[in-house]
């Protein structure tokens, strides 16, 4: 004991560790089951040092082992067909699936949430939610090229949800902003069930020449070990704190954030540093610290690559020179990497850290022992197999059953309920109930968030919010590009989940398809309760179920994502809220379709039938009702939809195109019209003849596999010939009307485009300011 | 009727072959984030864009430079106050200063490292309002003689986005007063000033009109398909997204021109 950094602990060693049996760990602090210790002494045939502890408590944490949902999640990897192959040049498992785009270009997108930190600390927490996910994208090889991001809050009224409002949006702007990645769309949605537990999703995606795809492992014997970016700090250490037996000394800072905190310049600069790396070729393996910090990095790099790396912890450079090993290995400061170079790449390797003024230590080597060890001044604190941490976590088949409840929710229909009392039917109730609606917290406008996000950063947006989906633009020269949509809806996942989850997948699906895009791959976040309570499991093993089986329906598959669980406020949980999004391709971004429309004299079509279904839907809701069944789900009918829009984007039969979902056909056309200040002349007599259903069912019902379009005159024909050969049901319901200022429908008083903006715009300012 | 152009149709370049030969050069400090978007523009423009390093010593062979936007530095101290120190700032400074009077565009983070180094009065502050806010933003031309607006009229309205959250420009009234007297304003905020800017004060020059500073963005506003979104509503008249390419062209006629 030579160093002053080395007097302030107590060095709880390996050797120390086989000759102490009996001593003492706090592995019940750091949120581990007396199994699972049990089982770590096994793998370990010793009590771990408190650093072997700090390691497997994070590792195998609910959030980096994916312990209750990893029986289900098997299957996103066993339902897959030769069709939902053939694109896919990386699959789940690494740190975001690769998909190719063709002309030698591939693309990688994932979601994840960032829900607790961003309650805690609403500005920083989602910050730093858009950080990881870009350093994920990074890790790939890939150039970050866009963000999306779902949020899900308490009621809009509630006092405290202005303070995760103000925040998250801030925060996500603040971060995303600095870091020059155009922020495409999301999702925002007010529900008193998030008020103590919001949700905070987000969403990267990033491109690169298929030579460019890089991977997490750690090969090549003798290959250095190298940790760039931040200094690591004390900022995201969950319990590490209590393992006090390291630390003899009091003089350190006690208090630390629990939620980390996010320096966007350090990751802009990183994301460059990163490219130049890739593009020299300086790295053979790289992976992104996030969870779980060194300790993730370290043993999945070693686990995925040769077996075996030796690490000496003192080389990390710190913040606070106060941290003991186990704070180094948990804590997760942000915009750091960790790569593998060769040791002819050293040089060349230091060059670019020094051009972007990156900070960085060599920490040690790949070798083929198969053992991750870890040293402190020489002394081996860790010695373990990297697989038993990264990968052999532990697995439950945690206990599910259909709720109780679950039968009478689903037997409380809207229709005929107190809260159905009085549906508008005269023209002015209707009128009224369409303003109403495109008024209401979930379906006003969203240029209050979305206007403090840059979406032009780049150069290549050609659509952001309002349209259904964000399209760039991939490659310059050819026009090629990818189109992003991510829907949830929660209230159908709580009237039935297999099918909740399905219709998110749909929808998203759908969205991107109106964008012109082909559908390709899917990610998905899935918040739900804790897993502990057999109702929550239920409801997620039957959304993973009806996605996964959905994902083969469509044929595309599911490249990555994330679990994020218990996500309640205290034992009440969140809707179960799978979110789903859905990365398509357009060979030439210039032939995408808007969400609305701007010609004169344009036919619009209604693709699709409209059935009484308002359970679960925004109406419903508006009404304060949640009941019945969730709008049925036609996923055959949403590939057929979804081919017609596609082949009328790519033969410029269609102008705009909307797809139907919440709030319905009135939703689609007030936003339609808004889209471009362009408004309509509709009749819905035919449509309401041919499904049998009245003028309120028309326009607030949420049946699915349904969209609006407009239609040029020359066109008219040539697509209803495509309809009808495809057999999908279509009918002009209308004509664009640019004269007229309004949105006229018969049976409905007049709307004038004015005052539904007025009405469409206000909702947000008027409780956000 | 017209007709909705497909978007990232090939823009109409003015066919001078002296403009291949024309050189702009395009800054990047640590967290530049539009460089690649400014030399876009010069090459939709017409001319070739060369990417300069903020830590070079010198400028090289360059017709004329953009310092475009981003958050140099993260914007932790005042926004552009460290990247004006950097190397290649003080040849920029004097090459600007020069008899040559080379023509220096500063776009949003550029237009804030432009008052930094002094080569253009004033400074930005915080958005009145406190949020960052990007939007299509409608501006007028006031002064269509500075080495950067020769391509427009005077009183031209043109949409170009502007994004940013220290955009409030201010300077004493003395300056105020003296900009306007002199023509330096270069362009005012049309309809709705998005930042509490003094005067409804954009962009600014300097006395001889190379130097010219904005917070709007108009190499986002370039390419048709991928520029402002206000400039697509409604069906009447021929669509505006692609009005801030003649800040590009400008420069070149300019260059072209001999009045360098």
């Amino acid at each position: 004991m030579t160093t002053e950094t080395t007097k302030k602990f107590n060095i709880d060693t390996v050797e120390h560790a086989a000759k102490t049996p009996d001593t003492e760990l706090p592995w019940a602090e750091l949120g581990l089951k007396q199994n699972e210790f049990d089982e770590i002494v096994k793998v370990l045939g010793r009590r771990p040092t408190g650093a072997e502890l700090a390691m497997y408590s994070v590792m195998w944490s609910e959030h980096c082992s994916y312990k209750s949902s990893k029986n289900h999640l098997r299957q996103f990897g066993e339902k897959v067909t030769e069709e939902m192959k053939k694109d896919m040049l990386v699959g789940i498992g690494e740190n975001a699936g690769v998909t190719n785009l063709g002309d030698g270009w591939a693309v990688t997108f994932k979601i994840e949430s960032h829900n607790s930190p961003s309650f805690v600390e609403p500005y920083q927490g989602a910050a730093t939610g858009i950080g990881g996910i870009v350093r994920d994208i990074i890790s790939m090889g890939a150039r970050p090229v866009a963000v999306m991001d779902p949020l899900r809050f308490g009621a809009i009224d509630h006092p405290d949800t202005a303070r995760v409002m103000h925040g998250a949006v801030a925060g996500i702007g603040g971060y995303g902003n600095c870091l020059g990645l155009p922020n495409i769309g999301g999702e925002m949605v007010f529900d008193s069930v998030y008020q103590g537990n919001p949700l905070v999703n987000a969403l990267a995606v990033g491109v690169m020449r298929h030579e460019d795809i890089r991977l997490a492992n750690a090969s090549g014997k003798g290959n250095k070990v190298v940790l760039f970016g931040a200094r690591t700090g004390g900022d995201g250490i969950g319990g590490a704190s209590v393992l006090a037996s390291e630390s003899f000394d009091d003089t350190k800072p006690s208090k630390r954030p629990a939620v980390q905190v996010g320096d966007p310049f350090a990751e802009k600069v990183l994301i460059e540093c990163c490219l130049e790396l890739f593009k020299g070729s300086l790295v053979e393996g790289i992976q992104d610290l996030g969870a779980a910090g060194i300790s993730c990095a370290t043993s999945e790099l070693a686990s995925n690559g040769d077996g075996g790396m030796q690490v000496e912890l003192t080389s990390v450079l710190l913040r606070d020179p106060t941290l003991t090993p186990g704070e180094i290995l948990m804590s997760e400061s942000q915009e750091r990497m960790m790569a593998v170079v060769t040791p002819e790449n050293i040089a060349a390797f230091e060059a670019v850290m020094d051009k972007w003024a990156v900070e960085y230590s060599w920490l040690g080597e790949v070798t083929d022992t198969g053992r991750l060890i870890i040293t402190w001044e020489g002394d081996v604190i860790v010695d373990v197999d990297p697989r038993t941490v990264a990968h052999d976590g532990p697995v439950y088949d945690r206990p599910f059953a259909r709720p109780e409840w679950q039968d009478s929710v689903q037997a409380n229909t809207f229709t005929g309920s107190v809260e159905d009392a009085g549906r508008p039917s005269a023209p002015s109730e209707l009128a009224a109930a369409v303003t109403e609606l495109v008024a209401s917290p979930n379906m006003c406008s969203k240029a209050w968030i979305t206007n403090q996000y840059d979406r032009y950063v780049g150069g290549n947006t050609a659509m952001a919010f309002p349209d259904d989906s964000g399209v760039v633009r991939v490659d310059e020269e050819t026009g090629l590009g990818v189109a992003l949509a991510t829907d949830a809806n929660g209230r159908y996942t709580y009237l039935e989940p297999y099918q909740g989850a399905q219709l998110a997948l749909a929808e998203a699906y759908r969205n991107v398809a109106t964008s012109g895009a082909v559908p390709m791959a899917v990610s998905d976040c899935l918040n739900f309760g804790s897993p502990e309570d057999p109702d929550v499991m239920w409801q997620l093993a039957e959304a993973i179920r009806g996605l996964s089986d959905a994902c083969m329906e469509l044929g595309i598959p599911v490249t990555g994502g994330n679990v994020s669980l218990y996500n309640q406020t205290g034992t009440t949980p969140i809707h179960p809220s799978p979110v789903v999004a859905v990365l398509g391709k357009l060979d030439d971004v210039a032939r995408r379709t808007p969400s609305g429309w701007r010609e004169d004299g344009q036919a619009i079509y209604l693709l699709g039938t409209t059935a009484a279904e308002l359970d679960g839907s925004e109406w419903s809701n508006l009404r304060g009702h949640l009941g019945g069944l969730p709008p049925k789900v036609d996923l055959a009918a949403e590939r057929a939809l979804g081919e017609i829009l596609i082949n009328a984007s790519r033969d410029g039969m269609v102008d705009g195109a909307h797809d139907l979902s919440e709030g319905g056909l009135a939703a689609a056309l007030v936003e339609s019209s808004l889209r471009y200040g362009v408004g309509a002349r509709i009749a819905l007599e035919e449509l309401m003849e041919r499904d049998g259903v009245d003028l309120f069912t028309a326009l607030f019902s949420e049946s699915q596999a349904r969209a609006i379009v407009s239609v040029p005159r020359s066109e008219e024909v040539r697509f209803k010939d495509m309809c009808t050969a495809r057999g999908f049901a279509h009918l002009r319901i209308g004509v664009v009307d640019a004269a007229g200022g309004k949105l006229e429908i018969n049976g409905v008083d007049e709307l004038s485009l004015d005052a539904l903006r007025e009405a469409h715009e206000a909702t947000l300012p008027k409780y956000f300011g | 009727m017209t007709s909705i152009p497909l978007i990232g149709e090939a823009v109409a370049v003015a066919a001078e072959p002296r403009l291949a030969g024309a050189k702009i050069g395009v800054v990047t400090f640590p967290g530049t984030l539009d460089d690649r978007d400014a030399a876009r523009a010069v090459r939709l423009a017409g001319a070739t864009a060369v990417p300069l390093w903020h830590a070079d010593s010198e400028l090289g062979d360059v017709d004329a430079v953009i310092i475009p936007g981003g958050f140099s530095y993260g914007d932790y101290l005042r926004a552009g106050a460290i990247s004006r120190f950097a190397p290649l700032m003080s040849k920029i400074i004097d090459a600007a200063n020069s008899e040559a009077k080379l023509p220096v565009l500063g776009i949003c983070n550029g237009f804030q490292i432009l008052t930094e180094s002094h080569l253009l009065p004033g400074s930005m502050i915080k958005n009145d309002h406190l949020k960052f806010i990007c939007r299509d933003q409608t501006l007028r031309v006031e002064n269509a003689n500075t080495a950067w607006t020769v391509d427009y009229t005077d009183g031209q309205e043109i949409i170009v986005p502007l994004k940013n959250q220290d955009g409030q420009y201010i300077a004493d009234e003395k300056t105020l007063d003296a900009l306007e007297a002199e023509g330096r304003v270069v362009f005012r905020y049309v309809g709705f000033n998005p930042n509490g800017s003094r005067r409804d004060i954009a962009g600014i020059s300097n006395a001889a009109g190379n130097v010219v500073g904005l917070m709007p963005h108009p190499e986002h506003a370039v390419e048709a398909g991928f520029g402002p979104e206000a400039g697509l509503s409604g069906s009447a008249g021929e669509p505006r997204d692609t009005d801030g390419l003649g800040f590009f062209t400008s420069v070149l006629t300019k260059i072209v021109g001999g009045d360098k």
